[in-house]
């Protein structure tokens, strides 16, 4: 049986967080434009109406993510918990996509709008 | 048919046809005073009829917002043009306004280039002083900074950009409510700007009148499209003690008004586009008006503080 000492206890804490910033910065964003046509509707979250559709989005770790803005109001795509690098503000038909980390559940909103709040549930692949 | 009130059962100054004739017009063009908390109502085309001019007072502004400079879809192809058309009112008014507020959105992507029409057509108004406020549009990618660098040179800004100032007696406060927006949550002043506020009016007698200008309405509007701030209950409770307060406010490119004690609440017209009453769309994106309409649902508001008399009078008048 293991019992657990203070220094053993700060090892775990050290272990937990280390594992926990792994996780914060598993994501990296990129942000582009484009002219009219999609890329492809797999992972993409259409931004209309001051909504993510779908509201939530479940994705394999590694896999990409893209929202566009189909509204003629500039939106932001920002990581409630700081996890994943904030979009700058995306005019209409601009596109934002982030490739998925390390599982867990990762809640996003609209700096400018923050009523508009959306989930990214990321799975093992 | 007269304007004159003919019933008054309540003795508030307003009877049932005044009160029609007021909600009637508005939106297109209404003159409001506010007296110890009520409210009576005379149109612009009144006064435009009699030829009068409004009497001169001790101290005249004018409100303009949401001038979403660099905006160019469907609602409204040219927001620098109609931006223009609203300047020539202010030069064309009787009585030239003291100063300008303007109550954010000063542009739609927040870019320099944006800020620097805007800057660039504000040259040809015969008013100078003009007071900012931001809206959530000029902080986009920078959080103000730019906007903080170019629209508070003349005042004593704190934090990100709140300050007060006096003019013939009335205390302005200029409050900023788009920044640090929470998850799911709606226009926030935040701690900071809180204290300040409560210290900044401390020492005010009760009859000062005051006047406090913000971007997104400063009460529950319409908290579904997030046209609200989460803590503007406590800024007001600072306030409550005045026998006048007037709240401005633009956001939401509409007029909509409300009296809740000595708190008189209006939002303004946009010189860019009109959005949808509360509630009458999916969203509250711009809305699309036949070309001819446009002017007539964009517009600027004239506030006139008649001095001793600790009443405002707020004039809303469309482009049209």
């Amino acid at each position: 049986m293991i019992t657990l000492t203070h220094w053993n206890k700060r090892t775990a804490l050290l272990c937990g967080i280390s594992f926990f910033n792994l996780a914060f910065f598993a994501i990296a964003g990129e942000m582009k434009d484009i002219d009219g046509a999609g890329t492809g509707t797999k992972n993409q979250i259409v931004i209309k109406d001051f909504h993510f559709s779908p509201e939530t989005l479940t994705v394999k770790s590694g896999e990409k993510v893209t929202w566009i803005n189909r509204d003629e109001e500039p939106h932001t795509v920002v990581s409630v918990e700081k996890q994943f690098k904030k979009s700058s503000a995306l005019d209409t038909d601009q596109e934002f996509t982030i490739t998925a980390g390390a599982p867990g559940t990762y809640t996003y909103f609209c700096s400018v709008h923050p009523k508009m709040t959306g989930t990214i549930v990321v799975e093992k692949p | 048919m007269s304007d004159y009130i003919s019933h008054d059962h309540e003795h508030d100054g307003i009877d049932r046809r005044g009160f029609l004739h007021c909600m009637a017009w508005a939106g297109t063009g209404l003159l409001w005073t506010i007296s110890g908390g009520v409210l009576a109502s005379k149109t612009l085309a009144q006064i435009a009829k009699a030829g009068e001019a409004l009497p001169a007072t001790d101290l005249s502004f004018l409100q303009i917002s949401d001038s979403h400079i660099g905006f160019s879809k469907e609602a409204n192809k040219d927001v620098t043009a109609t931006f223009k058309i609203a300047l020539d009112r202010i030069n064309a008014m009787p009585t030239p306004p003291s100063f300008l507020i303007h109550t954010g959105d000063i542009t739609q992507l927040s870019k320099p280039e944006e800020f620097d029409t805007f800057d660039e057509v504000l040259k040809s108004c015969r008013t100078k002083d003009v007071f900012y406020v931001p809206g959530e549009h000029d902080v986009l990618n920078d959080n103000g900074k730019l906007y903080r660098e170019r629209y508070l040179k003349s005042v004593e800004a704190k934090g990100s950009g709140w300050y007060s100032f006096n003019k013939n007696g009335v205390h302005f406060i200029g409050l900023v409510n788009v920044l640090d927006l929470q998850a799911g949550g709606l226009g926030q002043l935040g701690d900071d700007q809180l204290e300040w506020l409560e210290d900044d009016v401390k020492d005010l007698g009760t009859s000062t009148p005051i006047v406090v200008f913000a971007h997104i309405p400063l009460w529950a509007v319409y908290p579904q499209w997030g046209w609200g701030t989460s803590d503007s209950e406590r800024a007001l409770g600072y306030l409550k003690r005045f026998g006048s307060v007037t709240v401005l406010n633009g956001h939401i490119h509409q007029v909509l008004q409300k009296v809740e004690g000595n708190v008189a609440f209006h939002t303004a017209m946009s010189t860019a586009f009109p959005q949808p009453a509360p509630g009458t769309a999916p969203s509250p994106g711009p809305m699309n008006v036949p070309a001819e309409k446009l002017r007539g649902l964009l517009g600027l508001t004239s506030v006139k503080y008649l001095q001793g008399k600790s009443s405002l009078a707020v004039v809303d008048s469309n482009l049209s």
